[in-house]
């Protein structure tokens, strides 16, 4: 298969104007003739539905939550990056560019992030004009801060919940186009399997969460903007139901699924407190803006954070990168906690986290100012801990957060099956090895509202006349046939241990092996133990209860059905990227000072990787990357 | 620490609910109320019984999936804490507790705690938005809005949306939710334009579902995000206005 990314020629600054001009268009009175349907309804899903439908699109946008504004963007807190350099601290669209190829450690498409540094710009027009309260100054104009080992201050926010103000913003513009009739939302209906017709998406089969009730929907086009799959392993800041089986399901249909194996493990979230752990909880990373990170020099060393003084502190990451100091980018920061926990230098009552530590910015800031950046995260914290960060260090350690990887796409957006697209974190486009601080919410609202709805129309254009294949083709029955064997199936084993239990016992295998560090002897072992636990949950599991009812520990068993196959492949992907880079770090291959080291001339590429059944090993596809711009260099934070 | 539970189970909405009896062991005051309830769920599928359905998702406080009613409390007795952020530390041993779903007309059960709150996304759906087509918007900066006003709007529009309000109040009534919207729109500059119509709009679409308030203010005191009764006043003077002008037109 020839991986033909679309990427036009020209000067970068050109390509993406030029490129609006060059795709076809669709006349606005026929795009009541075209059905989309979107899956999820996060910042990708919800801002596309709502520009579509707004464009006249007849739009229906599925979601396994109660409603559409539960979606996981709401969890995000801390901002959403735009080069508008309004503070005048030399800013710019070429800046944001920069930053985002180098902070992802040169494994991400130059056209692609040029582009979505161009549209940051509408993107907060759009979000304030939509009313999204973003922090204001005295003067009345907005806010800025630096954010996650920015040099600059471009990031905006909305107290700790940027996430939650930017998805209600697409939310409401979405229940705008319900109201208007050219959106309908189906709520608790979970997408179980794409169907593809004459090699084009033609559908989906989704399950009522509710009734168990199997249905098929078609449509000229279909959009996947349903997230990321840190829950992979099984401990993370995902939601609970966060989960990859739309876009698997789509990579077992053919969508080739790329960079599996860049995943981000986010440095500063609560550590679990013992084995009950539900889930992580993340604490903005704005909190390392005044945080000092230390752990005590001696190993061992368990006196309480206020016993020790400060000459027998490490402020690790300080001493090690004096130019970016607590700011380094999330990858390096994660691994150096790490590094210090392993060393046998955690803190806290399981020895499993760093401290961040705000004493030094309330005394030089006062507490009130301190208060008035973080109380709602200091409060957060003292729920869940029972400690208070105004007295007592608070405790982090590193925790899986996001994806990288999904489903390989094109410049449109559109994944290797012609009609079916991937937006936000579902794909893989923008953040190469490393997603900086701020960016997801920048890249989920660019795809809904400024990319996708003007490369759709280039794919339907042509279409024009063309019915959606009806749902009683037989390619929709044998879909559905075999979404209801799958479920029957799960039922019908009737072993001995939970759905949880699987998930727990995967996660460690995942987290241990393809966690934060990763060697070739534990991605084999993963990849000898992942197969044999699957092999076990499909002859053990219990899921008890029945279709038709709303039956959690169903849904649950289908995810991690997937999950497991999904592991497999993030393992694979791991094993065969010999080279360190950004998120991936190969214990193999690290500087003489224990830095990723790239090897850019064998893995200057995207792996994407197509599906040939399972127990039969994928086959491995690849698009070289090419850096016209940002000239390819060592990352230094030193 | 061991716990004593007092759980309403329901298997569908129409069929009849009771309440039943678990005990839970070896429960760390560190677990969530959730984490509680997983390792009760997982003492239930071990026992070959259903676990019990309850609706949850970011566990973070603010998808406003979770939410049920805990010694008759919406969320419990934290103030400011949605049920997945409170946790066993509020809860000694040999603590009985009861929970039930929320229970209010407007939001009919789906199965034991988990209810359908439809009728919150029709409110928005009615009016709850500022009309502005992708692309549109003038450069951010051009309208100025005060600190105090914008700080303002972000305390209306930090409700996540639980439903917790209603089902604190005795009348079952949906204002401090509609209010939150209203008023985060309302106040701001760019929210203006459609000020009257998203207030007659809304209070009508959350009148076809909910009852009618009284000012008891029990919907703010359960409130996990803490919103003020301030809004409810807000929302009915809109609604006035917004009456009086569409009488003179």
């Amino acid at each position: 298969m020839q991986l033909d990314n679309k990427i036009p020629s020209g000067p970068i600054e050109d390509l993406w104007e030029q490129h609006q001009f060059e795709m076809k268009l669709v006349n606005p009175n026929n795009k009541r003739k075209f059905e989309i349907i979107i899956v999820g309804s996060g910042l990708a899903g919800a801002s596309a539905a709502a520009t579509l439908g707004e464009l006249g699109y007849r739009v229906k946008v599925f979601t396994y939550h109660d409603s559409p504004r539960r979606a996981h963007s709401i969890a995000a807190q801390g901002g959403i990056n735009a080069a508008k350099n309004y503070k005048g601290d030399g800013d710019s669209v070429f800046r944001l560019f920069y930053d985002t190829v180098k902070g992802g450690d040169f494994r991400s498409r130059e056209a692609n992030v040029y582009r979505l540094a161009q549209v940051s710009l509408q993107i907060i027009d759009q979000c304030v004009a939509q009313g999204v309260p973003f922090a204001r100054e005295y003067g009345g104009l907005l806010d800025n801060r630096s954010f996650g080992g920015a040099q600059v201050s471009r990031t905006f926010y909305a107290r700790g919940q940027t996430g939650q103000q930017l998805l209600l913003g697409a939310y409401q513009a979405l229940e705008r186009q319900v109201n208007a009739g050219t959106v309908t939302v189906f709520n608790r209906s979970e997408m179980l399997d794409v169907v593809v017709v004459d090699g084009r998406a033609a559908g989906i089969v989704v399950r009522d969460l509710i009734t168990g009730e199997v249905t098929s929907h078609s449509a000229h086009a279909v959009v996947l903007g349903t997230g990321g799959y840190s829950n992979a392993f099984y401990l993370s800041t995902n939601a609970k139901a966060s989960n990859a089986t739309a876009i698997w399901r789509a990579h077992r249909k053919g969508a080739l699924f790329a960079n599996p194996c860049y995943t981000q493990i986010h440095p500063t979230c609560i550590p679990p407190s013992g084995e009950h752990q539900s889930k992580l909880t993340l604490m903005s990373e704005s909190l390392r803006n005044d945080g000092r990170i230390w752990v005590p020099k001696e190993i061992g060393d368990d006196r309480p954070a206020d016993e020790i003084p400060e000459s027998e502190r490490d402020y690790y990451l300080e001493r090690r990168y004096p130019a970016f100091g607590n700011l380094v980018p999330r990858d390096v920061a994660s691994r150096n906690a790490k590094t210090m926990v392993d060393q046998g230098r955690g803190v806290g009552p399981r020895n499993n986290g760093v401290y961040l530590d705000f004493s030094a910015a309330i005394d030089r800031l006062g507490a009130t100012t301190i208060k008035e950046r973080y109380s709602n995260l200091f409060e957060m914290y003292e729920r869940i801990t029972g400690e208070d960060p105004y007295r007592v260090p608070m405790r982090i350690y590193p925790a899986p957060h996001y994806t990288m990887g999904g489903l390989w796409v094109d410049y449109h957006l559109e994944t290797t099956i012609p009609g079916l697209y991937a937006i936000g974190e579902a794909n893989f486009s923008d953040h190469g090895a490393n997603r900086l601080g701020a960016s997801a919410l920048m890249q989920g609202l660019a795809d809904g509202y400024f990319v996708l709805p003007y490369t759709i129309g280039d794919y339907l254009a042509p279409l024009l006349g063309a019915k959606p294949v009806p749902t009683d083709h037989p390619a929709f029955a044998a879909a559905e046939a075999d979404v209801r064997d799958r479920v029957a199936a799960l039922l019908g084993v009737k072993g001995t241990r939970s759905v949880d239990w699987f998930h727990r016992e995967l996660g460690k295998i995942v987290w241990d092996y393809c966690g934060m560090a990763r060697n070739e002897a534990g991605l084999e072992k993963a990849l000898s133990e992942i197969p044999a636990l699957r092999a076990e949950f499909h002859r053990d599991v219990r899921v008890l209860g029945e279709n038709e009812t709303y039956n959690q520990s169903l849904e649950k068993a289908g995810r991690v059905a997937d999950f497991f196959e999904l592991a497999e492949l993030m393992c694979r992907d791991a094993l065969h990227r010999a080279e360190s880079c950004g998120g991936h770090f190969r214990e193999e291959s690290q500087t003489e000072d224990g830095e990723a080291l790239r090897d850019d001339e064998h893995f200057a590429y995207v792996a994407a990787w197509e599906w040939n059944g399972q127990g039969t090993e994928p086959t491995l596809h690849t698009e070289d990357l090419k850096f016209d711009y940002v000239s390819l260099s060592q990352r230094s934070y030193k | 620490m061991e716990i004593t539970l007092r759980v309403w189970r329901q298997p569908g909405p129409d069929a009849p609910g009771d309440f039943e009896t678990y005990r839970a062991a070896g429960i760390s005051e560190d677990m969530s109320f959730l984490e509680m309830l997983d390792v009760v769920n997982e003492q239930l599928i071990a026992e070959n019984r259903e676990p019990i359905a309850f609706d949850h998702d970011c566990r973070e406080g603010i998808c406003g999936s979770c939410g049920f009613m805990i010694d008759g409390q919406a969320h419990g007795p934290q103030r400011g804490t949605a049920t997945c952020q409170l946790h066993m530390r509020q809860y000694t041993d040999g603590a009985e507790i009861t929970i039930e779903p929320f229970r209010a007309n407007g939001f009919p059960i789906v199965k034991d705690l988990a209810v359908n709150r439809k009728a919150f996304d029709r409110i928005v759906e009615s009016g709850g938005y500022i009309s502005v087509a992708t692309g549109s918007a003038p450069d951010a900066n051009l309208i100025p809005v005060p600190k105090a006003t914008a700080d303002r709007a972000m305390d209306a529009a930090a409700c996540i949306g639980c439903g917790a309000c209603v089902a604190a109040c005795p009348n079952g009534a949906g204002q401090l939710f509609t209010a939150a919207k209203l008023a985060h729109l309302n106040l701001l500059p760019q929210g203006k334009p459609e000020r009257y119509t998203r207030a007659e709009a809304m209070v009508d679409t959350m009148e076809h579902y909910f009852g009618s308030c009284t000012n008891m203010g029990e919907c703010s005191v359960a409130c996990p995000a803490e919103i003020s009764l301030d809004f409810i006043a807000l929302l009915n003077g809109e609604y006035a206005k917004a009456k009086l002008r569409s009488r003179r037109a």
